[in-house]
This record gives structure tokens, C-alpha cells and sequence, in this order.
């Protein structure tokens, strides 16, 4: 019996170590300011992390407006109310859609390729050289790959929220017949840019921030074998869902909940 | 470090259409426009009942969007509901003494929102004056009461 007690907390202590290590690890790396040569570093890893993501995003948001406008249509029809098929769509899509669709697939296109990089770089101590040669590669390897996340997130979703909401019209007035002028007229008297574009932005800060750090951290502090990697892989599209996800609910309660 | 143009180019076009996306969030999704609505004046209105009137509710006039409301409350002299209008400053000193203002619904089940129509008073409303004649909300339930006690008393 003292012996499962004495094994739960030295989980619990592992727990908290491993946080401790991740936010250490943050506040190292994230003041990383960049050189000229830090800048070519960052632009590098924004065309990985974001130019390449964007077909992948750009093809979910245009399929996941339509698909929107089409469910819409079918339910506000009932109601002789299809001309707010533009104002739930946009809506939907500012507020929480475009934000955690476009984190999600961020991790799993973007998020498991850093882990995998840096932590093939760990495991064929490529990182330990680097220290031995007097290169922190906390500035020159993971604080380029942090904050090119944190930039290329916020516009990929951008990007989600346009497309998706072209879809949207492409479904619902070019095919179902919705008129054009109420499509937008309602979608621009509903939606507010501070609250509902600025805080869709926010919300995909905050998970831009989540996901590189836990891919980054995942791939910095993995147990450098084989087997090691894919965990740390496995782990970091999990974690990030899950913490996306959870962090989107607290977000929107604490923006659209009403608690001000 | 190897440089390559293209990749440059690519990350500057993303970022570029980042911003692009932004600004067509804002235009034509939002609906903001870039001028600067500041002149602006208020009327109070006290209503006996405001339905389900809510701040930032269109204020019309022949059915044209003049102002919006900006704040409700509740009025303890006579325990109705003060209800602030902000009208484009174009019509200050334009409206008469005796203009009305009543709480309309867009629709059956639309938003709720607030039409004024002018009089033939030759004195005008300024800045900060209370609209005297007003109408309240329609509310269901009763419109109903109304109907039901109606026909039982024919």
C-alpha cells in the first residue's frame, strides 16, 4: 500500500519536473532574439511550417465551408430562414471552426515533423555537437522553429476562414440558391471584427504557442532511440489535439461565456 | 547558408495574403468601414415595455438605419426601461419635438429594432433630449391574452 502511494507521487513529481522542464525550455528558447542569420533561420522554417501547410488547409476550409452551408441550408430552411446561412457560416468559422480545425491539422502536418527533426537531430547527437562547437541549439535550432509557428498558425487560419467562407457562398448561392445580397449583408451586420474575427485571432495565437511548444519540446526531450522518436511523435499530435481542444473550450467561455 | 529567392518570395506571398485575408475578414466579412462614424448625437426614449431590444439594435427611419442603440436601463422614476439612441449627427436639429419611436420586429422571428417617425412639430430635438411619444414592443404572449379574452367575452 505505501509502496503504490510512494509510486503516485514520484509520478506526480515526474509530472511536475517535465512541466517545469517545458516552461524553462520555453523562456530559454523564446528569447532567442534573432541575428541576420537567426531571421534566414525563422523564414526558413515559415515556408516549412507554413507555406507548404497551406494546400492542406486551404483544401479542409473549402470543404468544410461547403459542407457548413449545405447542413445549414437544410436545417434553416425549415424555418424560412436560409438568408442566415452567411451569418452562421462566417460565424461558425471565426469563432471556433477555423481556430481549431486549423491547429489540428497544423499539428499533425506540421507539429510531428518538427519532433521528428529535432529529435533525429538528438539522437544522432547532433544537438550535443553543436553545444561542444559553443552554438546554443536552443537559439539556432528550436527558437526559429517556435516562433515560425507562432506566425505561420495565425495566417494559415486567416486563410481557413476566407476559403471556408467562399465555400460557404460557392454551396449556398451559387447552388442552393441562397440570395448573394443577404449571404453578405447578414454576415456583415452579425459579425463584429473585434469580437468575433479578433478573438478567432487570439484563440489561434494561443494555440499556435501550444502546439509548436509541445512538437518543439517533444522533440527536445525524447528518449533518443528509434522507438523513442515515434513515441515522442505519437505524443506530440495527441497532446497538442487534446490540448487544443480543452484550451478552446476555456477560450470560449471566457470570450462568448458572457463572464465580464 | 544556402539562400534561395523562391523561398523568400513564397514566405513573402504567404505573408502577403495573410494580410490580404485580414483585410477581406474585415471588409467584406465584418462590414467595417473606415469612416470614422464620430459624428454622432443621442436621444433617450422611455419605453413601457423594450421586448427583447438589445444594445448595438438598428434605430431606422422609413426603414433606413440612422443609429443603433447604445445602452438600456432601467429607469427608477417610473420603473420603465430608458433605452439610448445614437443617430447620425446629419440629423441633429432635424428631428421634430413630437417624433415617435417604436420598438419593430424584423420579420417573425427576427431581430428586434427601433423605427422613428418624424411630426410636424417646428421645434427640434438636440443633443441629449427625451423622445416622448413612443410605442412599445409587441410581445406574444400578450397579443395572445388580448386575443383569448377577446373571444371569450363576444
Amino acid at each position: 500500500m505505501i509502496g503504490r502511494i510512494v509510486i503516485l507521487g514520484r509520478r506526480g513529481c515526474e509530472v511536475l519536473e517535465a512541466l517545469g522542464r517545458a516552461g524553462q525550455f520555453l523562456a530559454q528558447s523564446a528569447v532567442g532574439v534573432p541575428s541576420r542569420e537567426g531571421w534566414y533561420l525563422w523564414l526558413r522554417q515559415v515556408h516549412f511550417v507554413g507555406v507548404l501547410s497551406l494546400a492542406i488547409v486551404l483544401v479542409s476550409g473549402l470543404f468544410i465551408g461547403m459542407v457548413l452551408a449545405l447542413q445549414g441550408y437544410t436545417l434553416l430552411v425549415d424555418f424560412g430562414a436560409e438568408q442566415a446561412l452567411g451569418q452562421m457560416v462566417a460565424l461558425s468559422l471565426l469563432r471556433e471552426l477555423s481556430p481549431v480545425v486549423a491547429a489540428l491539422l497544423f499539428a499533425g502536418r506540421a507539429g510531428s515533423a518538427l519532433t521528428a527533426e529535432i529529435g533525429l537531430m538528438k539522437a544522432t547527437e547532433q544537438l550535443t555537437s553543436m553545444e561542444m562547437i559553443g552554438v546554443d541549439p536552443l537559439r539556432r535550432i528550436v527558437a526559429p522553429r517556435l516562433w515560425a509557428g507562432f506566425v505561420a498558425l495565425p495566417v494559415l487560419t486567416i486563410g481557413f476562414s476566407v476559403v471556408g467562407i467562399y465555400g460557404g457562398y460557392l454551396v449556398g448561392v451559387e447552388w442552393l440558391g441562397v440570395f448573394e445580397g443577404s449571404y453578405w449583408s447578414n454576415m456583415q451586420s452579425s459579425v463584429d471584427f473585434i469580437g468575433d474575427v479578433g478573438n478567432g485571432m487570439v484563440k489561434s495565437l494561443v494555440f499556435a504557442l501550444v502546439v509548436t511548444w509541445i512538437a518543439v519540446f517533444q522533440g527536445y526531450d525524447l528518449v533518443p532511440t528509434s522507438e523513442g522518436i515515434s513515441r515522442a511523435t505519437t505524443r506530440t499530435v495527441v497532446y497538442s489535439s487534446l490540448a487544443v481542444l480543452g484550451l478552446d473550450f476555456v477560450l470560449t467561455a471566457l470570450m462568448f461565456g458572457g463572464f465580464s | 547558408m544556402k539562400r534561395s529567392k523562391t523561398m523568400e518570395l513564397g514566405v513573402g506571398l504567404f505573408m502577403l495574403a495573410g494580410i490580404l485575408g485580414l483585410l477581406f475578414l474585415g471588409m467584406r466579412v465584418s462590414g467595417m468601414a473606415f469612416t470614422t462614424p464620430d459624428d454622432t448625437f443621442r436621444l433617450e426614449a422611455n419605453f413601457a415595455n423594450i421586448g427583447s431590444l438589445k444594445p448595438r439594435a438598428r434605430v431606422t427611419m422609413a426603414g433606413v438605419t440612422v443609429g443603433r442603440v447604445t445602452a438600456i436601463e432601467l429607469d427608477t422614476d417610473w420603473y420603465d426601461a430608458r433605452v439610448v439612441l445614437e443617430l447620425n449627427g446629419e440629423l441633429e436639429g432635424e428631428l421634430s419635438r413630437d417624433t415617435t419611436a417604436a420598438i419593430l420586429t424584423a420579420g417573425l422571428l427576427g431581430e428586434q429594432y427601433i423605427g422613428l417617425t418624424v411630426g410636424g412639430d417646428p421645434d427640434t430635438l438636440a443633443d441629449g433630449d427625451t423622445i416622448r411619444d413612443t410605442q412599445s414592443a409587441m410581445v406574444l404572449e400578450e397579443l395572445i391574452q388580448q386575443f383569448v379574452s377577446n373571444m371569450v367575452s363576444d
